[in-house]
């Protein structure tokens, strides 16, 4: 619909420079330059190398989606850009250009939640949310289940990890195996020929007396590595596709178990899943499975959308106009330990007021 | 001619407008650890000091350091983003060069160093305000003392470290006025000026954090 918001989004929390634009809950672009391979012979990602990039990729990045989504500038009705949380440096990349391009078209700015734009990217693949969701991002930099009643507004933390984010772990173990960097995609096409039951690793967190919604994946890391240490000090050959099997269990089987257990407790029938971890298709099978079993309806974007993007900003950007929410002001800063309960930063005192003289008409 | 003018590689965060003739409007905050903050207020504050819109402007000049990294590609990418939405050319200017202009020495030797922090210094010679002789370069003051011996220096980093640079003096700080006037000659007098790329000078640290890319706070 023409009166919905055209709303583009930027992130640059991590490695992925990300531009994207949506029209309310359509997607029209998503364009994204990582450098990740810039990343990979460090075995993970390197702040400074990532903040370069971003400074290289933003420009012809944002003229790739305006392209992509067949729009003018002029016609947008917003810029929405991730304040954080992510790497401080990387983020005020994007802000600086969010706040930069904002200014000169004369749009309001949406600084907002890397988080909350996981779980609002979905609107783009199966519609508005439903509300309350619940929801459980994965990814290399966070392991959290979050409940939400309003994606603007009110977004409540169930649990998170207590150590290692899910992702890591999969880093972790596909560099102990040499398997290259980043772990999540190798470890999951060598675990769809292995057995997940052939080894019993540890689930994190699931005693009695363990807090229902957090996880822990250090445990898990360890027990995996010294196995394989065990094997290769004996001299025996480790079974690469039984361990990548077993270790990927051990982590799915404890994400999706407190995810659905979550839905439950709190009456909740939708769960989404998003980051990164979110493409890998164990999880997705196993949180079918067991979402079905217990009446919940599982929602979980393309893969594209789960990994880190500008549309997931563009789409809480384009609610937050459609909910009259309100923007932010020009000193917006990034916050590289943004809390997950602020959906976004909103400005003081009617700035946008007074510097719309400044701008065009 | 309207030259919008800004540097955010040193402590400073400053912006000028430029008419073509002089400068018109500017302003200059020193505080390192808010240049995101601080940068586009000012550049609103100066347009409203000059009673101009942004889309005045006809050129975008952008201080290229070498400084540190992150306040650095706050003015970058500030500049090459407005360039993008208003269509105007963006320019890079040597940081150190703005530096020197300012310094307004007519005859040199002279050096021009500001601070790169781990006890380093950016720095650059030039034989008059406007002609740069070498550099940019990173380098202990130590290391460089012999090459530097008997020139007047001026700059953060000069000051900083007076057993190497006994004659340092102001400007401290380098101002977008001063960069705007420079780039503002360049362009008369039909000189090409460079793309805004950044003058890192030193490769990244390519430590992994401990907790790498772990976003989510407790
Ligand atoms: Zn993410």
């Amino acid at each position: 619909m023409a009166d919905e918001p055209l709303v583009l989004g930027i992130e640059t929390s991590c490695d992925e420079t990300g531009v994207g634009i949506v029209r309310g809950t359509t997607l029209l672009a998503d364009a994204v330059a990582s450098s990740v391979d810039e990343h990979a012979r460090f075995g993970g990602v390197v702040p400074e190398v990532a903040s370069r990039a971003h400074l290289e990729a933003m420009v012809p990045t944002i003229d790739r989606a305006l392209k992509e989504a067949g729009v003018g500038a002029k016609d947008l009705d917003g810029i929405a850009v991730t304040a954080g949380p992510g790497l401080a440096g990387a983020l005020l990349v994007g802000v600086s250009a969010a706040k930069a391009y904002a200014y000169a078209l004369g749009k309001p700015l949406y600084g907002v939640n890397h988080l909350a734009s996981h779980i609002c990217v979905d609107q783009l693949e199966h519609g508005p949310l439903p509300e309350p969701t619940m929801a459980l991002l994965v990814s290399g930099g966070h392991s959290s289940l979050l409940l939400s009643s309003d994606i603007t507004s009110d977004v409540r933390p169930m649990g998170a990890t207590i150590d290692d984010a899910a992702g890591e772990a999969f880093d972790k173990i596909a560099r102990v195996l040499n398997l290259g960097f980043p772990g999540g995609p190798v470890i999951d096409r060598y675990a769809r020929e292995g057995d997940p039951d052939a080894i019993a690793f540890p689930r994190g967190l699931t005693g009695p007396r363990d807090p229902a919604y957090d996880f822990s994946f250090s445990g898990l890391k360890t027990a995996v590595a010294r196995w394989i240490e065990a094997k290769r000090a004996a001299g025996e050959e480790v079974p690469v596709r039984d361990v990548a099997a077993s270790f990927q269990e051990a982590v799915v089987d404890v994400l999706t178990r407190k995810a659905v257990r979550a839905c439950k407790d709190e009456g909740v029938d939708h769960l989404m899943i998003g980051g990164g971890v979110a493409a890998n298709s164990r999880l997705r099978a196993l949180a079918q499975e067991r979402c079905e079993k217990a009446g919940i309806r599982l929602r979980v974007p393309r893969p594209k959308l789960c990994t880190d993007n500008g549309a997931m900003v563009a789409a809480l950007g384009a609610e937050m106009v459609a909910r009259n929410r309100a923007a932010s002001s020009w000193d917006l800063s990034a916050d590289s330990s943004l809390p997950v309960t602020d959906p976004h930063v909103p400005g003081h005192d009617h700035v946008h007021e007074v510097s719309k003289e400044n701008l065009y008409s | 001619m309207l030259l919008l003018a800004l540097d955010t590689a040193t402590p400073a965060v400053t912006v000028a407008l430029h008419d073509g003739t002089d400068v018109i409007a500017s302003s200059g905050q020193v505080d390192a650890r808010r240049h995101g903050e601080l940068l586009l207020p000012a550049v609103d504050r100066v347009l409203a000091e000059a009673g101009l819109k942004l889309d005045a402007v006809t050129a975008i000049v952008a201080g290229t350091g070498p400084g540190p990294y992150t306040g650095l590609r706050v003015g970058l990418m500030t500049a090459d983003t407005f360039g993008l939405a208003l269509g105007v050319p963006v320019y890079g200017v040597c940081t150190l060069d703005g530096l020197a202009y300012a310094a307004d020495i007519d005859r040199g030797p002279f050096v021009v160093a500001t601070d790169a922090r781990r006890k380093e210094v950016y720095w650059a010679t030039y034989a008059d305000s406007r002609t740069r002789l070498t550099g940019p370069a990173v380098d202990r003051p130590a290391d460089i003392a012999d090459q530097v011996k008997g020139m007047p220096a001026v700059g953060a980093g000069a000051l900083l470290y007076p057993e190497t640079f006994p004659q340092a003096h102001e400007p401290e700080h380098v101002s977008a006025a001063a960069l705007a006037r420079l780039a503002a000659e360049r362009l008369a007098a039909g000189e090409e000026l460079p793309a805004p790329r950044p003058l890192y000078l030193r490769r990244p640290d390519a430590q992994v954090p401990k907790n790498y890319k772990v976003v989510t706070p407790k």
